[in-house]
Formats: structure tokens, C-alpha cells, sequence
């Protein structure tokens, strides 16, 4: 019987077999942010043990920084003292970091395709459970707890138990107005927020080939809110065009040894999931999230439900929303277009395509924050920077900001805030405060309107 | 890292689904709080009230539960971020396991990081045990014993639970993963000197 593209990276990453089920892994990327390092190095230097693999190792500060423009660091004496252990920490043990400013600096998740770090076939792992997003360049990735990052530190190798394999067939068409972040709201809301627990997902279909490799992150991105820890997607001849000649990419006859190499890791034609879910993409509207787990998701045109659980009527008390009422309407305080889910140039552009030429309501404080420096660069190139803030949206500085909240950057208790990110939980955004998630598209829309708002609308 | 075997002790029904990480520890203590600290903060936002007084209504702020040692959620308790503090600051409360359906998978990995046991049971016999808990707190007690891999609840019937061998071989014996992993340097020489051969582009 033939394997999974899962199979194929996890098989050729063993080092040993710890028996029982367990293997241990080789780590071929390890990215580290800010609050890895400051919780993670002082248990390794406890224990007297060196960095073993720091040219495997790459660092960036993405969870305290300030977004603020003209940011230099922390916005608190916390903050800045991580940021100052980070940079001491790496520059001791020889790590590459990628500060404020520099080139490369962004969100780890961002940056590592960006940079081509993440490549097809490899591993990657972080303490940060978005990592699953380099998932969509054919890599086996997911995030990890401060435990295991030191065992990365010292050993390069992490212990893990192979999971079962889920393929998720995503096809049909996509409407206009529709995004790959609308296909996986729509999956999760399908399947529910445990529904990929104790599986690798690998997406697949024909909507999932028909998207680029920036839609392919954000899908991969929400696989842990489908309860799965790592998602994945094959590599393609999009893939490789996409790694060619960045940074980090292998170049001249060794990109051609590798896409040689990444061409046999693809699922095989007679290799056996141990399940299977499906979407029909095909008249699909866009989805928006209505209470405090990513499954508590509507089309944008549907009705808020009837809470089936004592934990989907505590949602809707937190969210100040009643059952049976329009989503669409809902007016909205704040909007936030970033996170290692969408901040990508793409979707940039996606959120930019709304906003031109329009203003934002008068009572919505709306923020974008792009990806990374690189992302930064890219889209002010383009203009895109202008025609948001002519429109009245704040241009802001890499980072995950309003996605995590880490750096303070939250809405006020109760405000109601649209958001491109991957979690509306209890809290996420600030005490009290309202997430609901939705497309950059979305985002946009509800920025302009004041209120949630169907995308399509302002589309001609 | 801290061994567990057999646990006798008071547990309490917290029947939430998705209890997520962000729940369990606001991000800015994982930053700010120091390990042995955050304790303090667990469940904040549902186990106090706006102005700092204990909320009536969190499991654990009622009675002999607040004795509790052994915690019973519902599905993908732990799920979300990857924030080991979510671990600690319930390890803080006195929890040294959780009982559920099932589990966020990187918390349920933490969990093993720190001595802390999570149980998968079916939901019925999670609902099942957790009613029997909650309707009679004087006689809230649980045993879980990781030898014979068994809970046994109130009325003394016993509920069966899967561990990966090796994960419970490290918990009852407090096994340290870093130091075994150590012991197998020289495969991972091997297995680097191999990779560098057949996939150099890794090595940048």
C-alpha cells in the first residue's frame, strides 16, 4: 500500500524508534520567538547544556513588539527586558535573529515561507501553535510547548507519537467575495473544533490545487482549530515557483535536486487515510464566526442559532447576541486586519480592493498590520498603504498585535471587534472583548460599514 | 520531572467544552508571572468576578473543591494555544489531572511534561462521573491509578483509560526526556552526516 505525503516526511525524519508507538524526530527548522527564548533558555543554561544545532535555529521577536509606528521595542519594562534577553541569547549561541527592522523580521509564521526556510518535506516546529501554517509548502509543522523547545535546544530532535491521517477534500468553486479563510471557517463549523483531533490533515481537492501559496497558509493555519496540531498540503509546480530564488532556498543545481526530492513525497495514489472529510466549496457565502470557538461560525447572510449546549449559550451572553437574529448588522467597534493568518500581501490586497476610494465608519477604530517587514515593504510599494489610509485605517508595524494581545494591544471591555486572526475565544483580544472572525475581504467591509457586513455588497 | 503512580483525591466537574488555553492562562501572565506564580491567575476570567471576588459559580471555588486535585472537563479541554503555562497554572491550583473526552493535542503533550496525567475516558462515562460528583461534594472523590490504568469513581466502578507506553513508563518512574534523548547522541550524528548527504539544502 501506498503512503501519505505525512508518512513520507515523518518516515524520513526518524532517528530512532523509541518503541511503544514513539519515535524521535529530527527537527530540520526551529524557529524561536521572543517568549521561547526568555521562558526556554534559562531552563537549558540550568541544565548546563549548549544550543546543539543554532544554524537550524532562527529567531525573530513577534508577540511582544509594539505595533505602533516608530516602534523601537516593548511598549513595558517586561517587554523590553525579553527583548533585550533575546537578543543577548541568540547572539551567545550563534542563532540567526532577524530584529526590529531588519529584513526579515515578522510573525515566525510569516517569515519562514517568506524567507524560504520552510520548505517542502522538511520539519517545522516552534513553540506556537500557528506553526501548522507552514504546513501549506509540503512541511511537516506544529507547534510545541516550552518543554520541548529546550529538548529541541539541546538535541535537535523531538519526541513524538504518530498520529492517524486525515485528508480533507475541499471541492467545487469559490464565489467572489469567498476566500480560502471562508473554506476553512466553513470546515471547521462542519466537522467542529475537536473534529481533527489525533489526526495530520492533509488538504487536498480541487479548490485547495486552485488556491496560491498565501490562501494555502491560511488554510493551514486554522488546522489546530480544527483540533489537529499540523496540517499539510502537497507541493506543487506552484510550490516550487514560489520557494525559487528566496533567501534561505536552495539555489542553482541543489533547487533542482530538491524539487527532484520534493516531487516523491506526494501522497500516493493508493495510500489509505484512516479518514475522510469533504466541503463543497460551490456557492459557499462568507462565513463569519458568532461566538467564543472557531465552530461557532454562519455564512455572513444566515442567522445567529439556537445554542445546542450550555457552553453555546454562555458564547452568546459573552458576545451580547441573541439566537435567531441576522448576523449581518451587527455593529462593530474595532477591526483588525492581521496575524500570521492574514497578513500576507494578498490579502492586503484583498482587504485594499474594499477599502479604496471608501472611508472608514466613523466610530470603528480599524488597524492593519502587516505580516513582516518584507510584507511591509511590498505593499507600500504598491500603495497599498496610501489607499488605507485615506480610507482611515491605522498602517501599522509587523507583528501579531490584536491577534494575541501579548503586547497589551486590545479593544476596550465589550468592544465588538471583526478580526482576521484564528481565535475568538473568552478574552483573546482584551478582557471582555467580542471577536468575531472573518476574511481581510470581510474585515474591510465591516471597517467601511460600521457594522457586519456581506462583502459582496461592495463588490461590483 | 514529578512521578505519578496511584492519586486519591477530591475532584471536581467543570463541564465547559473547549476550555481553551486563553482560558485557562491570559497570555500577558505566561509572559509577566514567574512559574511557581501563576497559580494565582488560573481561569481568571471565570473564577473571579469583576471586582476580584470569587465567581459562585466556578466548580472550584465551591466547598470541598476547592481541595481539588483531580479536574473533570469536557471535549478539547486544553485546546488552542501552545502555552505551557496553561500546564503550570493548573498544576498551581494543585491539579495532577484532568479527565476528558478528549484534549487540545499540545496541551495534552505538555500535561506529560509535567508530571501532570491527562485521562481520555468516553463521554458518557466523563458525564456519567462527573453528574456523581457534582450531586453529592461530600463524597467527591476519584482514584487514579496509572499502574493499572483505571479510574475509580465515587460508587467504585471502574473506568479503563489508554496510555502510550513509554508516556507512562516516564511518569511513574519520573523520567527525564532530554537526558534519554542525550543518550542517543550518536544517532543523531549518524543521522545528520546521512541528511546532509541526500538533502544538503537543510543545512544553510
Amino acid at each position: 500500500m501506498g503512503k501519505t505525503l505525512f508518512e513520507k516526511i515523518w518516515d524520513e525524519h526518524v532517528v530512532a524508534d523509541l518503541g511503544g508507538g514513539a519515535s524521535l524526530l529530527h527537527v530540520d527548522r526551529h524557529y524561536l520567538h521572543e517568549l521561547c527564548i526568555s521562558r526556554g533558555f534559562p531552563t537549558l543554561h540550568e541544565r548546563g547544556l549548549p544550543v546543539r544545532n543554532p544554524d537550524l535555529t532562527f529567531a525573530t521577536p513577534d508577540h511582544v513588539i509594539s505595533s505602533a509606528p516608530g516602534r523601537t521595542g516593548g511598549a513595558f519594562p517586561w517587554s523590553i527586558k525579553v527583548m533585550d534577553t533575546m537578543r543577548i541569547e541568540t547572539a551567545k549561541a550563534g542563532i540567526r535573529l532577524f530584529d526590529i527592522d531588519q529584513d526579515g523580521q515578522g510573525i515566525l509564521h510569516v517569515i519562514g515561507p517568506e524567507l524560504g526556510l520552510t520548505l517542502p518535506g522538511t520539519t517545522v516546529i516552534c513553540g506556537d501553535s500557528h506553526t501548522c501554517t507552514n504546513g501549506a509548502l509540503g512541511a511537516l509543522a506544529f507547534g510545541i510547548g516550552i518543554s520541548e523547545v529546550v529538548h529541541i535546544l539541546a538535541t535537535q530532535t523531538i519526541v513524538q507519537r504518530k498520529p492517524k491521517t486525515m485528508r480533507a477534500n475541499l471541492e467545487g468553486v469559490m464565489a467572489r467575495g469567498v476566500y480560502s479563510k471562508d473554506l476553512i471557517l466553513a470546515l471547521i463549523g462542519k466537522v467542529g473544533a475537536a473534529g481533527g483531533a489525533g489526526y495530520a490533515i492533509e488538504y487536498a481537492g480541487s479548490a485547495v490545487r486552485a488556491l496560491d501559496l498565501e490562501a494555502r497558509m491560511t488554510l493551514c493555519n486554522l488546522s489546530i482549530e480544527l483540533g489537529s496540531k499540523t496540517g499539510m498540503i502537497a507541493p506543487d509546480e506552484k510550490t516550487y515557483a514560489y520557494v525559487k530564488d528566496r533567501r534561505f532556498a536552495p539555489k542553482g543545481a541543489q533547487y533542482d535536486a530538491a524539487v527532484a526530492h520534493w516531487k516523491t513525497i506526494t501522497t500516493d495514489a493508493d495510500a489509505k487515510f484512516d479518514a475522510e472529510v469533504s466541503l463543497d466549496v460551490s456557492g459557499l457565502p462568507p462565513q463569519i464566526t458568532w461566538g467564543t470557538s472557531p465552530e461557532d461560525v454562519i455564512g455572513v447572510d444566515g442567522r445567529i442559532p439556537e445554542p445546542r449546549h450550555v457552553s453555546k449559550s454562555e458564547a452568546l451572553a459573552y458576545m451580547g447576541l441573541s439566537a435567531g437574529d441576522r448576523i449581518a448588522g451587527t455593529k462593530v467597534d474595532r477591526v483588525f486586519v492581521g496575524s500570521c493568518t492574514n497578513s500576507r500581501v494578498s490579502d492586503l490586497r484583498i482587504a485594499a480592493e474594499v477599502a479604496r476610494g471608501r472611508k472608514v465608519a466613523r466610530h470603528v477604530e480599524a488597524w492593519i498590520v502587516p505580516g513582516s517587514v518584507g510584507v511591509k515593504k511590498e505593499a507600500e510599494a504598491e500603495g497599498l498603504h496610501e489607499i488605507f489610509l485615506e480610507a482611515g485605517f491605522q498602517w501599522r508595524e509587523p507583528g501579531c498585535s490584536m491577534c494575541v494581545g501579548v503586547n497589551e494591544e486590545w479593544a476596550a471591555p465589550k468592544a465588538r471587534c471583526v478580526s482576521t486572526s484564528n481565535r475568538n475565544f473568552v478574552g483573546r483580544q482584551g478582557p471582555e472583548v467580542r471577536t468575531h472572525l472573518a476574511s481581510p475581504a470581510m474585515a474591510a467591509a465591516a471597517a467601511i460599514a460600521g457594522e457586519i457586513a456581506d462583502v459582496r455588497q461592495f463588490m461590483s | 520531572m514529578e512521578k505519578f503512580t496511584t492519586l486519591t483525591a477530591v475532584a471536581a466537574y467543570y463541564p465547559r467544552a473547549n476550555v481553551d488555553t486563553d482560558l485557562i492562562i491570559r497570555v500577558e501572565r505566561c509572559a509577566k508571572v514567574e512559574k511557581n506564580g501563576l497559580g494565582k491567575y488560573a481561569f481568571e476570567m471565570a473564577r473571579f468576578l469583576a471586582d476580584g471576588s470569587d465567581n459562585p459559580e466556578f466548580p472550584l471555588n465551591n466547598g470541598p473543591f476547592r481541595e481539588a486535585q483531580i479536574l473533570v472537563g469536557n471535549i478539547n479541554f486544553g485546546c488552542g494555544s501552545s502555552r505551557e503555562m496553561a500546564v503550570w497554572a493548573i498544576a498551581g491550583l494543585g491539579i495532577r489531572c484532568v479527565i476528558a473526552p478528549s484534549f487540545g493535542e499540545i496541551f495534552f503533550g505538555n500535561c506529560f511534561q509535567n508530571g501532570l496525567l491527562p485521562v481520555i475516558l468516553p463521554q458518557a462515562a466523563v458525564e456519567k462521573i462527573g453528574a456523581a460528583l457534582a450531586a453529592d461534594p461530600a463524597n467527591a472523590k476519584l482514584t487514579v491509578d496509572l499502574s493499572r490504568q483505571v479510574v475509580v469513581a465515587p460508587d467504585g466502578s471502574e473506568h479503563a483509560f489508554a496510555i502510550e507506553p513509554l508516556r507512562k513508563k516516564a511518569l511513574l518512574e519520573g523520567l527525564d526526556e532530554i537526558g534519554l534523548t542525550r543518550l542517543r547522541e550518536p544517532e543523531i550524528v549518524a543521522f545528520q552526516d546521512r541528511d546532509r548527504v541526500k538533502r544538503p539544502w537543510i543545512y544553510v
